[in-house]
């Protein structure tokens, strides 16, 4: 150490060595600040306008805001579809303890079901902790229950919501359809955007088809969130000052969706599920002159409020395997043998392909067959006829005419015929689930049938064509919409609901043009006289088939019945209509339009297992004399 | 704001009056300054803790702990403090060696020590005892060092160092290497042999890389790297404050209205993310005012480092001024996305109790070193 002390300091040099290093200090202190700087000055001032979106962005949270959706009317402006202020039962989850337990306890008030609970709280589970829940909607009794014991439930609340109604509940249920939540499969094909804030969405008929228009259009609301997604203003219950972290908030109100008219006259409607209550098949009502659908029954029907109300998985898979299939469009989607209601088209055919004078007769002895076979068509009158012409041949509904006729057109020929009228294709009717039926042909046999040897069409097979049974399959619309060209003489309308559409902002009513397709025009308008006057016989003559039935009414209808054999009668063997089982027994069908002599409304009614057209012609009957009381009420206040 | 140059009965004092009364000594141009920067990131503290004063008043105990510190030990005359700087230095490498043994485990890290009353981070003093240390190696020995001094300069530097390193606490680590190499680069460390340091270090991160660096540390560096990578996961921070800066403009959203701060996306906002606060609610301009006020200080502290009279008060001033200038860099250079996250809080201003206090006590001595050295003057 003492030493070291003798060795000599250069203090002189030290203190110039020390200083020098403190200056290049210094200019590396300062080249490190301008580094700084430079990069405050590039985020600040050179990216200003790119973070400051992004902190914007961080900060708002958009709150989608549902449109109200359209309402639906009938024709004469009756509402058909609505929608109503409910209560819905909320959970917040963050502030509930014990989900099960709360949940048990509004169970025991008879708030939600036991059953539901496991589903709950799943979903429940599903969101966020400060996003509401709806859990169920409530009735206002039950609403009163819960508001009174509030206090009780930490987490639960109830708020004002809209739920889908139908005042008229099944009557119209396949017409109009209904609202179901919105399925992962519905997200896979709409506009996500648009639904953020929806809950439900069409599921089938005009609720579906107008989807669109009926929905209208998202609107949203900016909210502050913080960096966990609280909300932590709502401009819309608290005034923002515009400044501030709270400030500058945005709102688009929702656009509502339009109202729709419908063809359908709730009075012919209720006419006909009221006629239809206790029986299964369907009811379609048409406007000859537009294509106007005016009722559309399918028996049995369901509450479509159930489903908008929410239905439980158990409840939806009941009415879903209901054996008699409540959930499945008769009307337009119910295939059934037209029966003898395809007589008066074939008879058309026949007239007008010459294959047959409107003269001509035919001697019916109770039965046919065909040259070199024993196999005997029967008649539906064992005694036979006797001697008939066309016109009787379709009042008193010959068989044995018919099988020989359609003997002389030919299968080929009745083909092409049918189809003119609409069998075999879509009515084109606005809503989903039209089932196109079958006109048979040698063609189609060939492609519908895998074995070689069924692939042939045999004459036989003709000759029950002619009567409407066989292969031939109709819906309950393409007989209506068949008969509306039969009832307008060739002029056509594709069948419609809609007519017309409110817009849901200015109230402006955009009617639709009924839409003329394809005419029937190279008939001699003596044929068609020759068929209407023997449908007017049928309800009109004494030994017409519906005559016991039409009658009395006060109008002049036309039409034809029809008996679709559901079971084959062996050869020599009786039916017998007690004998046979329920769903084995024949479906009655009617067709008929009237008045007779300017058509304006059409039906169709298919009575499944109905035991025969007796079924079937009383239940037009009520149809159409609605119709006209309604028509003749109308004219009276005028 | 005279309390720096309280001189009570300098009349009576002087050094032919036998031994000198005690004279409260300060020096005002620091302390001022210091009281500056210190109510500046009380604002934006109050901000970042979200309004919320209670919060603020511990923090303001903290402060008054440290300001303790500060007025003591610039009231102490420095050739004590060399006197005791090797008793301090072995303190502190004990305490060290506590933390090893029996230290608290805080966020995946053992690196604080329970002293019942207060919780303290040991590794904190050695920012300043390892400088302390160096200069009192070199105080007597001539300038610049040789060879065999730089080998137990290194010796001193790198044991703590890597101690606190197995903590683990890079950031800490690697600052403490910071002061020491600042202090022998001070005492004129020849360009070549830094340079050959240089090449080492460059040769050594690799296998600093495979060998010492655990998991968390390397996300940090391959996160600084690449930012985007994972922008809901290591790379959140970097990029929430580079948006609370740049969106802070040129005059900033105004206090109290910073949506990144206060809608809690920006991390860590009243501790190593406080700039980030203060970038957003003032802009550009309240950023430059403070780096002003920063530069000030170490200004300060390089001027009296030059004034100093003995080696060792020359190598510990301008290595606290130097230091110090790198805790602002290192953190406002991190916070802006320059350098890859590492916890170094925001020197004077980021919450948090021994930091301010060992930066208080290092700016103590800055002060009785410029304050003493009349006395010592010839």
């Amino acid at each position: 150490m003492a030493i070291r002390n003798l060795s000599l300091k250069d203090h002189w040099q030290e203190q110039r060595l020390f200083v020098t290093r403190i200056l290049v200090a210094t200019v590396i202190i300062v080249g490190l600040t301008a580094v700084l700087i430079a990069r405050l000055v590039q985020l600040q001032i050179f990216e200003y306008e790119r973070l400051s979106e992004l902190s914007q962005g961080n900060r708002l949270h958009i709150e989608p805001l549902a449109p109200t959706r359209g309402l639906i009317f009938d024709r004469n402006g009756l509402i058909i579809a609505e929608n109503l202020p409910t209560w819905q039962l909320v959970a917040i989850p963050e502030q509930i303890d014990d989900l099960e337990a709360t949940l048990a306890q509004l169970e025991g008030l008879g708030l939600l079901e036991p059953t539901a609970r496991d589903g709950l709280i799943e979903l429940v589970g599903s969101h966020r902790g400060f996003e509401r829940v709806t859990l169920i909607n409530l009735d206002e009794e039950r609403a009163a229950k819960f508001a009174v014991r509030r206090h009780r439930f930490p987490g639960i609340d109830i708020q004002e919501g809209l739920v889908r109604h139908y005042p008229f509940g099944d009557i119209a249920a396949h017409a109009i359809g209904y609202v179901g939540s919105i399925s992962t499969a519905d997200l896979g094909v709409i506009d996500r955007a648009n639904y953020a804030a929806s809950s439900h969405i069409g599921k089938t008929g005009i609720e579906r088809s107008y989807e669109d228009a009926l929905h209208g259009r998202v609107g949203f609301r900016q909210q502050v969130v913080n960096a966990r997604g609280r909300v932590l203003l709502d401009p819309a219950t608290e005034a923002a000052d515009g400044q501030g972290i709270l400030g500058g908030l945005e709102t688009r109100w929702p656009t509502p969706g339009n109202n729709l008219v419908l063809a359908l006259d709730m009075r012919v409607q209720l006419a006909a599920a009221e006629a239809m209550k206790n029986v299964r098949g369907a009811v379609v009502a048409m406007d000859p002159s537009n294509g106007d659908v005016l009722a559309l029954v399918s028996q049995p029907s369901f509450d479509p409020n159930r489903f908008s109300e929410g239905l439980s998985r158990a409840d939806f898979v009941a009415l879903n395997e209901d054996s008699y299939r409540p959930l499945f469009n008769r009307a337009l989607a119910g295939r059934y043998p037209p029966g003898s209601t395809i007589k008066p088209f074939l008879g058309l055919a026949g007239l007008h392909n010459e294959s047959v004078g409107e003269h001509d007769e035919v001697f019916c002895p109770g039965h046919f067959s065909l040259p070199g076979q024993t196999h005997r068509y029967r008649d539906w009158r064992p005694q036979g006829h006797g001697n008939v012409e066309l016109h009787d041949a379709i009042v008193q509904s010959c068989d044995v005419y018919y099988y020989k006729l359609a003997v002389e057109l030919g299968i080929d020929r009745m083909e092409t015929f049918l189809k003119r009228f609409g069998f075999g294709s879509v009515t084109g009717l606005d809503i989903a689930g039209e089932s196109i039926g079958v006109v048979p042909s040698r063609e189609w046999k060939r492609r519908n049938f895998s074995r070689s040897e069924d692939q042939v069409w045999f004459p036989g097979e003709t000759v029950i064509a002619g009567i409407g049974q066989g292969f031939t399959l109709v819906t309950p619309i393409q007989l209506a919409h068949g008969v509306s060209a039969l009832a307008a003489r060739g002029e056509r309308y594709a069948a419609r609901l809609l007519i017309g559409t409110e817009n849901g902002v200015n109230r402006e009513v955009f009617w639709a043009d009924p839409q003329a397709i394809e005419p029937i025009n190279d008939i001699d308008p003596e044929h068609w006289q020759v068929i209407h006057e023997a449908m007017k016989g049928v309800t009109g003559e004494p030994a017409g088939s519906g005559y016991r039935v039409m009658s009395s009414a006060n109008y002049t209808a036309a039409g034809k019945t029809g008996t679709a054999q559901v079971y084959s009668v062996a050869q020599d063997a009786e039916y017998d209509e007690d004998e046979v089982d329920e769903s084995l027994r024949d479906h009655g069908l009617f067709v008929a339009y009237a008045p007779a002599e300017d058509p304006r409304i059409v039906v169709a009614v298919v009575v499944e297992n109905g035991g025969g057209s007796s079924a079937a012609v009383p239940i037009a009957r009520q149809v159409l004399d609605r119709f006209f009381a309604a028509e003749e009420y109308v004219a009276r206040q005028h | 704001m005279s309390l720096g140059s309280i001189d009570w009965d300098r009349s009576r004092s002087g050094p032919l009056h036998g031994p000198p009364r005690f004279q409260f000594s300060c020096d005002t141009p620091l302390l001022v300054t210091l009281l500056l920067v210190i109510g500046l990131g009380f604002i934006v503290l109050y901000s970042a803790l979200g309004a919320d004063a209670g919060k603020l008043m511990r923090q303001g105990v903290r402060f008054a702990a440290a300001f303790g510190a500060f007025f003591v030990l610039a009231q102490i005359p420095p050739h004590y403090l060399r006197t005791w700087t090797p008793w301090f230095y072995t303190f502190v490498l004990g305490l060290l060696l506590l933390v090893m043994v029996n230290g608290e485990i805080g966020k995946g890290a053992q690196r604080w020590l329970n002293l019942g009353f207060v919780t303290m981070q040991p590794s904190e003093f050695m920012k300043l005892a390892v400088p302390m240390m160096v200069a009192w190696f070199m105080h007597d020995r001539s300038l610049p060092p040789r060879l065999s001094h730089l080998f137990v300069m290194a010796v001193i530097v790198l044991v703590p160092a890597l101690m606190i390193e197995r903590q683990p606490d890079l950031g800490t680590a690697l600052l403490v290497v910071a002061s020491g190499g600042l202090t022998i680069l001070l005492a004129g460390l020849s360009v070549r042999i830094l340079a050959v340091l240089g090449l080492i270090g460059v040769c050594a991160a690799p296998l600093h890389w495979v060998f010492a660096m655990s998991d968390y540390q390397k996300a940090r560096v391959l996160t600084f790297l690449n930012p985007e990578s994972d922008p809901l996961g290591a790379g959140y921070n970097g990029i929430q404050a580079k948006i609370a800066i740049g969106s802070g403009g040129l005059f900033g959203k105004g206090w109290l209205n910073g949506t990144q701060a206060h809608l809690e996306f920006l991390p860590e906002r009243s501790t190593d993310f406080v700039f980030a606060v203060m970038a957003e609610e003032f802009g550009l301009l309240g950023l430059l005012l403070l780096l002003t006020l920063y530069l000030i200080l170490v200004g300060r502290g390089l001027y009296i480092a030059a004034q100093a009279q003995d080696t060792f008060t020359r190598l510990l001033a301008g290595t606290l001024s130097l230091t110090f200038f790198v805790y602002v860099f290192v953190n406002t250079a991190m916070v802006c996305g320059l350098l890859p996250v590492v916890g170094v809080p925001l020197p004077l201003v980021s919450a948090g109790g021994t930091s301010m206090v060992t930066l208080m006590a290092g700016f103590g001595m800055l002060a009785a070193i410029g304050g003493h050295r009349k006395l010592l003057a010839p």
